[in-house]
Parts: C-alpha cells; structure tokens; sequence
C-alpha cells in the first residue's frame, strides 16, 4: 500500500501551540478556545462511546443464546435502553460537530475563534449537566423505555427514572442548539477575506446543514419531552389515552426531531469523506456544488419523512402514502453524493492512509444502509419489518458503518492537526481494516434475522435463529477489538507518534496552512483567499516542478 | 474604529476595548450578535410551535371542551394581561431609543417600567393560576370541571367536561412556558437596570439592550398568540 | 451591511403603533362575542399576525433591518408551518376512506 506520507526528518514542534498556552485546570475548564473545547468534547464523549458500548456487548452477550441467561427482562431492557439514550445523544449528536467541527471549522474558514466563544464553552457544560441527569437515572436504578421515550409506556407505566432520563436528553439538546446557533452565525460572519461561499470546503456546508437541524429541530424535542415529564408528574393527560390524550402525537412530535437527528448524526459525516476522499485521491471533488447543496437538501428534506418511523402506529393511509414518497425522495440526495465520491476516485491517484480506508468502508457501508432505509420507506415491507432486527440492522448500518466509521475517519485526519503528531499508520490501517470486517459480521445477519421476524428489545428468541445470533455476536467481540485497538495507539503517539508537520497530507484547505497543533488565535496572519477548494490539480504540479 | 474601510490588520493592531478578540471591527461584532440573537428566537419559534402543534390538534379533536374551558377563564384578566404586555414592549422599545441617543437616565427609567410591568403581568397570572386552582381546574387527580360560567346554561356533557382536562393541560402547558420566559426576562432585566446604571451601555456598545429587547418583544408575540387562542375560542353562548 | 441600531426609530411611531396595537386587543376580545362562525378563530387569527407583524417590523427592527433578519424568521416560520401541516394532515385525513 503506498501512503501520501513521507515526513521528512527535521521536523519540530511549534513552539506555541494551544495546548502549551496554560496548563492549569483552569486554563481548560475556563477556556474559551474553540481547540481546548473541542478537546473537552472529544474526552466526554469518548467516555460515554465507552459507556454505550459496554451496554452493547451486554446486550450481544445476553443474545448469544436464546434463552435468558445473564439478565432478566427488566435489566435486558434498561440495558439497550442506556445504549440507545447513550449512543444517540450524548455521543452520535454531539459527536463530529462538537469535537471535529468545532476544532477545525473556525480554522477552515480562516477565522481566529467562533462568533460566540463564552456560548461555545457554556454548550459543554450544559451538555455534561444534561449527561449528569441521565446518568443519575441510570445509576439510581435505570430507565427502560427505550430510547424513543413512547408514551404511554413512559409516561403511565413505568415507574423508572423516566423524568430525570428525558430532562438530561432535553438539557443536552440546549447544548447542540448552541453548537448549532454558534456555528450558523459564524459560518455567516467570520469568514476570511475572499472566502466566499462557493470556496467553503465541503466539510462547512454540510456542518452548516447540519447546524440548520439542530436549531430548528432540537427546541420540538425539548419540548415534548418537557410534556413527557409533565405527563409523568402531574398527570395531565396530553399523551394519556385515559384522559383523551393521544400517544401518537407524541410520535408525530418525537419523531419531527429525531428523524432529522438521524441527519444531525450522518451529515457531519459526509462532510468528513467529502474532505478525505478528494485528498488522497489528489482530485477536485468532482460536481463541488452538487455535494454543496445535497447536503443542505438533506437538511431541509429531512424535515419531511419523520412518519416513516409511524407506518404501524395507526396514522392515515393517506399519509403513510406521502410520508413514503417523501422518504424515497430523500435518497436522491444521498445518491448523489455516493456517485460524486465514486467519480471523485476514478482516475486519482489513491492512497490508502488510514483515513481513506475508514472513507472507502463508509460509502460501501453507508450504501447498504441507505439501500436497506429504501425498503422500510416502503409500505408493505415497512408493515412486515417494523420493529424487527431488519429496523435495527439499518440504521446501525446508517449510525455506526456510517457515522462512527466517518468519525474515525475525520479523527484521524485531523489527529496530527490536533496533536502535532502522526498516529502510526500500520495498526490504524488494520483497526480499519478489523472495524470493517466485524462491523459488517455483526449486523448483516441481523438483516436476515429481522427479514425472518426476530422482533427487537426481546432477551429471548426461538432456537432457528441461534445461529446468525452467535455469528453477530461474534462479528461484536471483532468489532470491539477494532474500536479499542484506537484509542490505544493514539494515545501512544501523544508521545512517540513521528511529529506532523503542517501539513502531513499535502492537504488543501486552510486548517492546513496554519501550524499543528495551531497556535492559541489560529493563524498568525488572517488568510486571504484566492482559490476554489480542493484544488488538488495544480498542487501536484507544483509538487512535480519542485521535486 | 468603526469605519467601513477598516482592514483585518488595523483591526487587529489597535483596537477597541470593547472589541472581543475573534472579531475584526465593532461593526462585525454587533452584526454577529445581532444574528446569533435571531438565529435563537427562531429555536424559540419551534420550542413554542411544539406547543402549538398540540393545540391544533386537540382543538380540531375536541373542539366544545375547548370552548367550554376557555369560557372558565376570565376574559377580563386576559385582556388586561395583554394591554401590559402591549405597554410593556412600548417602553422596552423606548428603552433601546434611549440606549440609542445616548440618554442614560431615560434608559434605566424605561428599563424599570418595563419590569414593572413584567412584575404586574407575572402577578395577573398568579391571580388566574390561583383562581383556577381553587376551582379545580388544575389537570390531576383534584381536576373536576362542571360548572357553565354562565348561569342559566345545560351543564356540559361529562365527556367533554372531562375532555376539558386537555384544554386545561395545554393552557397550563403553555401559559406556563410563556410565564417562564417571563421570569427568566424579569431577572436578565434586573441584570441590565444594574449595569445600564453604571454606564455599561454607552451609543455604540448597546447591543444587550438591544438584543434583550428582541427577547422581550418575541415573549410579548407569543402572548398576542395565546390569548386568541387560550381565551377567545368562542365567547358566544349560542355555541354549546 | 448596516446593523439595526443604527437607524433611530422616531418615539412618535413607537407611540403610534403602541396605540394601533392596543386597538386591535379592544378589537379582537370584542370581535370574541360575536358570533361569525367559521370566521370567528379567523378573524382572531389575523388580527393576531397582523399585531405580531408590527411588532417584528417596528418595535424589532426589522423594517430598517438587513434582509438576512427576515430571511431567518421566513426559515423559521417555514419549518414550523411543516410541523403544523403535516401533523394535521394526519389527523384530517385519518377518517377518510379509499
Ligand atoms: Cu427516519
């Protein structure tokens, strides 16, 4: 495999950096650096990925066999309800945008901070007040709803820590509104001289999409799930059938933010391929503009479908009937991006650095997800597969294969840009290469086991479908050891990774021009634009004419 | 410093104290916060617009229970409510003028009337909240709705009597969450009477005068909605 | 662009509007005794946007504002409207039948 990496030796660090700028506790629980609160973010949620993934190897090891084993129906279902509350919102949501995004986006449009700085800091901490509710209700006993807090199963039957869960998840969506509020606003007012839209890098667009649905989305969960701890406390009936409430509003209103969620989640990470792929393809993006928009489409369609996630709840046929039109809609955008990816490959000269591999996995695995997202758009499979392990294999497909993978990708893009130094290259290809292979083990048979009827949320099932169950759980076990081996190598090169350099990559885009890791204001001097983005052409010339 | 023509590096070599470090002229940094602070009222739009999305709801659903409990609150009340409201954004809107031309007296002034009557709206709606409890219109275990207003009336159907409750549920629902934007105004108003005392607001730094007042005007929209929709549904007796 | 504040709004308009806002309360609790039917929510309805019209033009600026403000609150009200309508159309739609 040949790597776009040849760092020559008598490289050395910046003797300014922002992570030398203070070292005091409170130079990092005071900053109001948009790189340290990156950073602040990156830790957090690692620590609840770790969480929500040792809920998932419960979860996996329970199914192992089909009868109840480990746990018992009540802790089975607390269990995959603390994954999904976990990995959704306090790790997926915040994931690219608050660590990646905030790091890189002000640096790649050439500007010293965000617009809001103090709001950006008070977004972590609401954040961290909102995960100290939720976890509060895990560690005093537990919530088991499910993620999607259904009424009325949540609000008249349960009697878990239904109210300090949903507040939790309401309080941290203040801190992705803020993200969202703060990244907007910048992307409006901070670019640098003669970055004009169309020179954005790809990556902000999609963060400003992205930044669209939090703002406008996120507010309608907050408040339906105040009307849930309403319910809950007093009894007022707004979801109870008993009182003449209806719980199906609840869907319509849950549903009306978390189906955009799921863009919240998966558009950051096209954004991320879109700046790996052109890179170690050495190609322009192929139809910049095409990418540009269908992210924002995306955002604006993905306000249109959420009662695709209702086809069994008794809404009206006529509206099943257009909400699964709409859904097929939405993957025009989708398509198109796949393709551009694709054309942007044919003919570029490849390099198979740890961040393209995570970027090739991404669009095969996102492909299949959306593909699989076709069949649930889709009345009469929708009828015969809700609720089933086919529901759960697709957007895991979507979710993880998508998303995680895309976020390891952009993370170890931008490491040496964060730390100064290089991961080392040949353990990160292979975790790639492992995250890969035990992704697709686990969850493809679940494809197969929903088509077959294995309903989700049970901790039992027939013996016929042992097999595929032991073959998932094995494809988890292979899985982990993808997503561990990470965090241990990248750790190491903290302080024995090869030092980066500016540009490690011979990347375009601004983030790269500015020394690694940045100074405390970004750049010494304001950038001042002059070319379109990705303009990897007429760089390999000038690499040709030097060399 | 504020002039059109003033470069990123003359930005960034002398600069104005009130000047925060990411920004390049005070001009950027006023247009910025002014966009941020829209770019969060239209968070609040949807927050409420959940709010209203139920009511829609309901209200097509069980529309005489909705009538019926809307005649239970007192239009009086209302009305008055909203003049305060009214009155209220007339002097916020003085107060940014002041902070405007400058004139500091008057903007504390305006400031403070402008809490005042915040306090008395606050303070009406604590009365109707009172009222209401007393006659167990409060959604829970004590809610118990029977009584027409008007004397002379069928009494209402005990379905729809107990389909009140709904009705009931969203007027609290959302004349509470409007209450609560109300309290969180009144404390960030104390906050500015504090500093607009001591000077902090001269002509070219006001921009939390004003942005608050953008708060308070939006506080004040929401209510123009609300009470159409919470106590005039139908006044006519003929309806039920 | 120029930012709002820097265009002063003379008080005699605040007034002005403060006084028409004022008349259309007076008009829509009295418009509420009257009985028009289906016009009856209508006509509270629009007297309710016109006053939160005014209020969004003058006593917010937006009138002498940039025209990205009245982009942000047109996005705004564009989201929320399909909240509204695709809702609704649910529960409208419901009883029909093929
Ligand atoms: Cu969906």
């Amino acid at each position: 495999m040949s790597t776009a990496t040849q760092v020559p030796a008598a490289l050395e660090m910046p003797r300014d950096t922002y992570l030398n700028a203070g070292y005091g506790v409170k130079s990092w629980f005071l900053t109001k650096d948009h790189k340290r609160i990156a950073i602040l973010y990156l830790v957090s949620i690692t620590m609840f990925f770790l969480f929500g993934g040792l809920m998932a190897v419960l979860i996996r090891l329970e199914l192992l066999t089909p009868a109840p084993d480990l746990f018992q129906s009540d802790t089975y279902n607390k269990l995959f309800t603390m994954h999904g509350i976990t990995m959704v919102f306090f790790f997926l949501v915040p994931s690219i945008p608050a660590t990646l995004g905030n790091f890189v986006l002000p640096m790649m449009i050439g500007a010293r901070d965000l617009a809001f700085p103090k709001v950006n800091l008070a977004s972590w901490y609401i954040f961290m007040i909102g995960a100290c509710f939720t976890f509060s209700a895990y560690i005093s006993g537990g919530v088991d709803t499910g993620w999607t807090f259904y009424t009325p199963l949540s609000t008249s039957y349960l009697n878990t820590h239904v109210v300090a869960a949903a507040l939790g998840i309401m309080i941290a969506g203040f801190a992705s509104i803020f993200t969202g509020l703060n990244f907007i606003v910048t992307t409006h007012r901070m670019r640098a001289p003669g970055m004009t839209w169309f020179r954005l890098p790809l990556f902000v667009w999609s963060m400003y999409a992205v930044s669209l649905v939090q703002v406008l989305a996120t507010p309608v969960l907050a408040i339906t799930l105040i009307l849930v701890a309403l319910e809950r406390g007093f009894h007022i009936g707004i979801f109870n059938p008993q009182l003449g409430g209806d719980p199906v509003l609840f869907q319509h209103m849950f549903w009306f933010y978390s189906h955009p969620a799921v863009y919240i989640m998966i558009l950051p990470g096209f954004g991320v391929i879109s700046e790996v792929i052109p890179c170690f393809s050495r190609k322009r993006i192929f139809g910049y503009s095409a990418v540009a928009f269908s992210s924002v489409a995306i955002g604006v369609f993905g306000f249109l479908v959420w009662a695709h996630h209702m086809f069994a709840a008794g809404i009206s046929t006529y509206s099943a009937l257009v909400f699964s039109l709409l859904s097929f809609i939405i993957a025009i955008p989708s398509a198109i991006k796949v393709f551009n990816w694709t054309a942007t490959m044919y003919k570029g000269s490849i390099h198979f650095n740890t961040p393209m591999l995570y970027a090739l996995a991404f669009i095969g695995l996102f492909t299949i997800g959306g593909l699989t997202g076709l069949f649930l758009a889709c009345l009469g499979i929708d009828m015969h597969v809700t609720a089933t392990y086919f529901v759960v294999a697709h957007f895991h497909y979507v979710m993880v294969g998508g998303m995680l993978v895309a976020y390891l990708a952009g993370l170890h893009f931008w490491w040496p840009k964060m730390t100064g130094r290089m991961y080392p290259e040949p353990p990160a290809q292979l975790s790639a290469l492992i995250t890969f292979i035990g992704f697709n083990i686990t969850f493809f048979p679940q494809f197969v086991l929903g088509y077959m009827g294995m309903p989700r949320r049970y901790h039992t099932y027939p013996p016929e479908f042992q097999v595929l169950n032991v073959l998932s759980t094995a494809g988890a076990s292979v899985l982990a050891v993808g997503l561990l081996l990470p965090m241990f190598y990248l750790l190491w090169s903290l302080k024995y990774g090869e030092i980066a350099g500016n540009n490690p990559y011979r990347a375009t885009g601004l983030e790269w021009q500015t020394e690694s890791p940045p100074p405390m204001h970004n750049f010494h001097e304001t950038p001042i634009v002059t070319q379109e983005a990705y303009d990897y052409e007429s760089m390999n010339e000038e690499e040709v004419v030097i060399g | 410093m504020d002039s059109h023509a003033a470069t990123v590096e003359a930005g960034l070599h002398h600069r104005d104290p009130e000047l925060h470090n990411q920004f390049d002229t005070l001009e950027q940094q006023k247009d910025t916060a002014h966009l941020g602070m829209w770019v969060f009222l239209i968070t609040e739009i949807m927050f409420f617009g959940g709010l209203f999305g139920a009511y829609l709801v309901y209200r097509n659903l069980y529309y005489p229970a909705f009538v019926a409990g809307s005649n239970s609150i007192s239009i009086f009340w209302g009305t008055l409510n909203t003049a305060v409201l009214i009155c209220s954004s007339l002097t916020m809107a003085m107060a940014v003028h002041s902070a405007a031309i400058g004139a500091r007296k008057l903007l504390v002034g305006f400031l403070s009337l402008t809490l005042l009557l915040g306090l008395i709206f606050l303070a009406v709606k604590g009365k109707e909240y009172y009222d209401k409890w007393t006659e167990h219109h409060v959604p829970g275990a004590n809610f118990h709705f029977d009584d027409p207003e008007r004397p002379g009336e069928a009494p209402v159907p005990a379905d729809v009597a107990s389909q009140t409750s709904i009705y009931f549920s969203l007027y609290f629902a959302m004349t509470g969450m409007h209450a609560l934007h109300m309290i969180i105004g009144v404390g960030i108003l104390l906050a500015l009477i504090w500093k607009a005392s001591r000077g902090s607001f001269p002509p070219h730094h006001y921009t939390m005068v004003e942005n608050f007042g953008l708060y308070w005007h939006f506080v004040d929209i929401i209510w123009i909605f609300l009470f159409p929709l919470l106590y005039l549904i139908s006044r006519t007796p003929a309806m039920h | 662009m120029s930012a709002a504040g820097e265009h002063i709004v003379s008080p005699k308009l605040y007034v002005l509007i403060w006084i028409i806002l004022l008349c259309f309360t007076g008009l829509t609790t009295a418009a509420a005794f009257g009985d028009f039917g289906i016009f009856n929510p209508i006509i509270a309805l629009a007297i309710a946007f016109t006053k939160a019209i005014l209020v969004v033009l003058f006593f917010m600026h937006v009138k002498y504002s940039p025209r990205m403000t009245a982009l942000v609150i047109g996005c705004g009200l564009f989201f929320l409207s399909i909240l509204m309508v695709l809702t609704t159309a649910d529960y409208i739609s419901r009883g029909w039948m093929f």
